[in-house]
């Protein structure tokens, strides 16, 4: 069916567009009060306005009929060759709908923040600039009708990334953080192209060229399962890169060197959302590969379960939260590789909210004591920062999963599909995210536990801390609000409370997960499996109060019992030590010995430039001893000519 | 039978003083030798039936050119000893090894003893007439063309050496 | 006899070339030239008369006349410079050396 045009959808992200040009290129350094009000309205205004449009986009896609939900605003054609087109065309049906809406919420509320959290910084324009550019290539990603344009916003983001997070360049830590963020993901990025360029070929051999989403879809089944299998395969890659799953995780918690609104826009809610977005919409390709699936789920479980156990021991509060963020999108994946899109997709948004508030309470705390990121220098800060506390408990009460907070709904319909769908469920992927979900209770309340109650461990932070302008509270306090009530959207059917409003809104996308065989026993699992996840977040919640609520050894007395499995965690498996040993290091030396020191200066300065040089030198040189001015020398030439016209006439 | 040995005798005698001009080092005997070549080409010239060029041979080129030659050798009256000694340079020897390759790749290529002289060949072939009758008609812009090259070098000849007003040139 | 003739006018050719080249005197070196213009006069009687046509006899006249001209103008110039340089040694006047 044709899709009914809305030609406002272009200003989605052109508006954020727009703000970037107007702050980037007007953008003084130590702006005055007068410049600085200047450069945060027009970058607050144009996400709001993308808001104000997504959400007359969302009414527009509930107005129509079910099956006919897509709207479409093609601005002009990008590429015509052949009979390949690709325009520059924007989509709305239901999932990207719902991405745009929180990418825009989300991301006007953090940028209402920064406002607080960047006061007097020297970059100010820059930083609204770059955050501006990032919502609006997140958008295109989002919105884009095609591969081409994806992968325009994929890699724009991947850029902004790296802007963001070494937005305070001068320290060498924080450029090289954001060098190591855009390198890694570089290479899921070269999976991506990869799988594009597979994806574009084969359907190219059977006659159809085209990156089109909607004629990708349509004829998919000509291409073989091989196929099939190895372009899902080689897009994950790169959503592996992109969303910090294992083996490319490494740079998300590097990337808190970063602003802090910039680690809850970028590496809480949206970039690393990205890979999910791509599984979920390319869903009905992965649907038919078992294997990619299967992968898909595998890769998400660990990943989830791994950067659980990493955050037990970290002491640096950015770094505990953007470890549960590797955790959470490995939930996600989990979900969308079993083919419980809508499930995924449904995470992604609760966890938009709540980590996003998690982030920003953080960088609330940070704010008040001196940019101090080390929870042990904290403590019994819930009294000075009431906002900030209620908030950021709320938010921990929904990563855990606690009824009837968002992300209680999100978590266990993940739970309970990893259990029961039927072709890739099963108890041990269940006991994997369980055991996950304990994990992640014991370290967000040890984190809670330890910021906020007991006794100031740093007397002179402490009495310096206050609570935060309310820039920055007033969003903390909306997206509280988001935490607490989105979660009933998605009130699974089974339930027979209320309709799954979010499965339901996005079915004719993404399908519905494979049924589970209805049935009054099979209710009964579902409460039971429920009734185990609350059991294991209270069970981590109060193991995270035995041991620091009181301010006791405990957790030393661990530390020195286990004193390997401590340092194991705490170094983060020395997987940065083993990257840099197996990878790093050699490129480097490979790189320095042979590809600068024998190709570049070698062959390309000295072999080529200059050798070019010299050759002409030299040959100018002997060409020179030709003009004697000896008329008979000339004279000899001209035989010689003569010689060689006779011979060749001659001998021919 | 008979203009073959005449040939022969003339085709030596042309090579004997064509040596002799290149070799001997007063310019004076070069010369010299050079008018006996010329005197040999006219023989030769008569002999293929070429009588008008023959006589023209002598007439202009014996008769004027080498004067001219002559005149302006004893002008310049050059003395050994101001003539320099000769050095055998690399161009010298270069020049003897191309010229020799030429000349032995166009005597080795000649075409064979096939073609006989044309039929009809009539007696007045080369005579005056039959020259004078082609130049005039056919070859008349050439002629003419011809007669303004030798007004542009006799001009030129008489401008070059003359001496400019303010001394020596 | 257009061969022998031809041969005779190759050889003296190759003769007045190798003077022109070798010897350092000007006048030598003109009147060498005269002997390449000569081989080239007996080339062209050869081949008329061969093919029977006068055309070649009309070349000859206007070799002649060139040669004449340009021993004119050439004896002029070797003049001017033997009163500018003092010689006519060929292998000293290279002011155009580059």
């Amino acid at each position: 069916m044709e899709p009914v045009v809305f030609p406002l959808l272009r200003w989605i992200p052109a508006l954020p567009l727009i703000g970037f040009l107007i702050n980037g290129l007007a953008a003084p350094a130590n702006p005055s009060p007068w410049q600085t009000r200047r450069i945060h309205w027009v970058a607050c205004l144009a996400p709001f306005g993308a808001l104000v449009i997504s959400i007359l986009a969302f009414l527009e896609l509930r107005a129509l009929p079910a099956e006919a939900r897509v709207l479409n605003d093609t601005v002009f054609t990008w590429i015509a060759s052949g009979g390949f087109t690709a325009k520059l065309s924007f989509t709305v049906d239901p999932l990207s709908s719902v991405m745009t809406l929180v990418v825009t919420c989300v991301g006007f509320l953090i940028h209402v923040y920064s406002v607080g959290y960047m006061h007097g910084d020297r970059s100010y324009a820059r930083y609204f600039s770059f955050l501006n550019l990032f919502t609006a290539m997140m958008l295109v990603l989002v919105l884009g009708d095609n591969l081409l344009l994806m992968f325009l916003g994929w890699e724009g983001v991947g850029l902004c990334s790296y802007f963001l997070i070494g937005f305070w360049y001068e320290d060498p830590e924080k450029a090289s953080a954001g060098m190591k963020a855009f390198v890694v993901n570089r290479i899921g990025d070269f999976g991506f192209l990869l799988g594009i360029f597979l994806l574009f070929w084969s359907l190219g051999q059977q006659g159809i060229w085209t990156v089109d989403f909607q004629d990708i879809r349509q004829y998919a089944h000509l291409l073989s399962p091989a196929v099939v299998t190895a372009v899902c395969l080689l897009l994950f890659l790169g959503a592996m890169g992109k969303s910090a799953q294992i083996p490319l995780y490494v740079w998300l918690p590097d990337a808190m060197a970063g602003p802090t609104p910039v680690s809850a826009l970028i590496h809480a809610a949206t970039m690393v959302t990205a890979g999910v977005y791509m599984v979920a919409r390319m869903g009905f390709l992965y649907i038919t590969s078992d294997f990619a699936m299967q992968w898909v789920t595998w890769v998400g479980a660990l990943t989830a379960v791994f950067a659980a156990t990493i955050g037990l021991c970290q002491r640096d509060i950015k770094k505990i939260l953007a470890y549960s963020t590797v955790s959470q999108l490995g939930y996600m994946f989990v979900a969308v590789g079993l083919g419980a899109y809508a499930a995924g997709i449904f995470h992604l948004m609760t966890h938009a909210f709540f980590k996003a508030l998690l982030f920003l309470g953080a960088g609330s705390v940070m704010h008040a004591m001196g940019n101090e990121t080390d929870i042990f220098k904290m403590g019994a800060l819930r009294k000075k920062m009431p906002w900030t506390f209620w908030t950021f408990l709320i938010a921990t009460l929904a990563i855990c999963g606690f009824p009837p907070l968002s992300g209680f709904f999100s978590k266990d319909e993940i739970l309970w599909q990893a259990y029961a769908a039927p072709r890739h469920g099963s108890l041990g992927l269940w006991l994997v995210l369980w055991l996950g979900a304990g994990i992640t209770a014991f370290y967000m309340f040890r984190l809670v536990f330890v910021t906020f109650f007991g006794r100031p461990r740093d007397t002179h932070l402490h009495d310096h801390a206050h609570e935060s302008p309310p820039a920055m509270t007033v969003p903390l306090a909306l997206l509280g609000v988001g935490a607490l009530s989105v979660g009933f959207l998605g009130i699974p059917d089974s339930w027979h409370v209320a309709h799954n409003l979010f499965e339901g809104f996005l079915a004719p996308v993404v399908g519905r997960p494979e049924h589970v065989p209805h049935g009054e026993h099979v209710f009964l699992v579902e409460m039971i499996f429920i009734g185990l996840s609350i059991l294991a977040a209270t069970t981590g919640t109060l193991l995270a109060a035995w041991m620091y609520l009181k301010d006791g050894t405990i957790p030393q007395r661990l530390a020195q019992r286990f004193p390997r499995v401590h340092d194991l965690l705490v170094h983060k498996y020395y997987v940065d030590e083993i990257y840099d040993f197996l990878l790093v290091t050699p490129i480097r030396r490979g790189s320095r010995k042979i590809l600068w020191k024998i190709v570049d200066a070698g062959f390309l300065d000295d072999g080529l430039v200059n050798g070019a040089g010299r050759f002409f030198q030299a040959s100018a040189r002997r060409l020179r001893r030709l003009q004697t001015g000896d008329v008979p020398s000339y004279a000899l030439g001209m035989a010689l000519g003569v010689l060689a016209m006779i011979g060749f006439l001659l001998l021919k | 039978m008979i203009p073959a040995i005449f040939f022969y005798i003339l085709a030596a005698s042309t090579v004997v003083f064509a040596l002799g001009v290149i070799s001997f080092g007063s310019p004076m005997y070069s010369a010299l030798c050079l008018i006996g070549c010329l005197f040999s080409i006219a023989g030769i010239f008569a002999l293929q039936s070429a009588q008008l060029l023959a006589v023209l041979q002598v007439l202009v080129y014996a008769g004027a050119i080498m004067v001219l030659l002559l005149f302006v050798i004893m002008l310049l009256n050059l003395s050994p000893r101001e003539l320099g000694p000769a050095r055998v340079t690399r161009r010298k020897v270069l020049g003897s090894y191309v010229l020799a390759a030429t000349g032995i790749l166009l005597l080795t290529r000649l075409p064979g003893h096939g073609e006989p002289p044309a039929p009809g060949l009539g007696n007045d072939f080369g005579s005056i007439e039959t020259v004078g009758y082609a130049l005039y008609t056919e070859y008349l812009l050439p002629f003419e063309m011809v007669s303004l090259l030798l007004l542009a070098a006799i001009i030129g000849a008489v401008l070059l050496t003359r001496k400019s007003k303010g001394g020596g040139s | 006899m257009t061969d022998e003739t031809l041969c005779l006018s190759i050889l003296l050719f190759i003769i007045g070339a190798t003077g022109f080249l070798v010897r350092r005197n000007a006048i030598v070196a003109l009147m060498s030239v005269e002997l390449m213009l000569n081989a080239c006069n007996l080339a062209f009687v050869a081949f008329s008369r061969q093919l029977g046509d006068v055309t070649g006899h009309i070349y000859v006249i206007l070799i002649m006349t060139v040669a004449a001209a340009e021993a004119a103008v050439g004896l002029a110039l070797v003049v001017l410079i033997f009163r500018a340089r003092n010689a006519v040694n060929l292998d000293e006047i290279n002011l155009m050396k580059g």
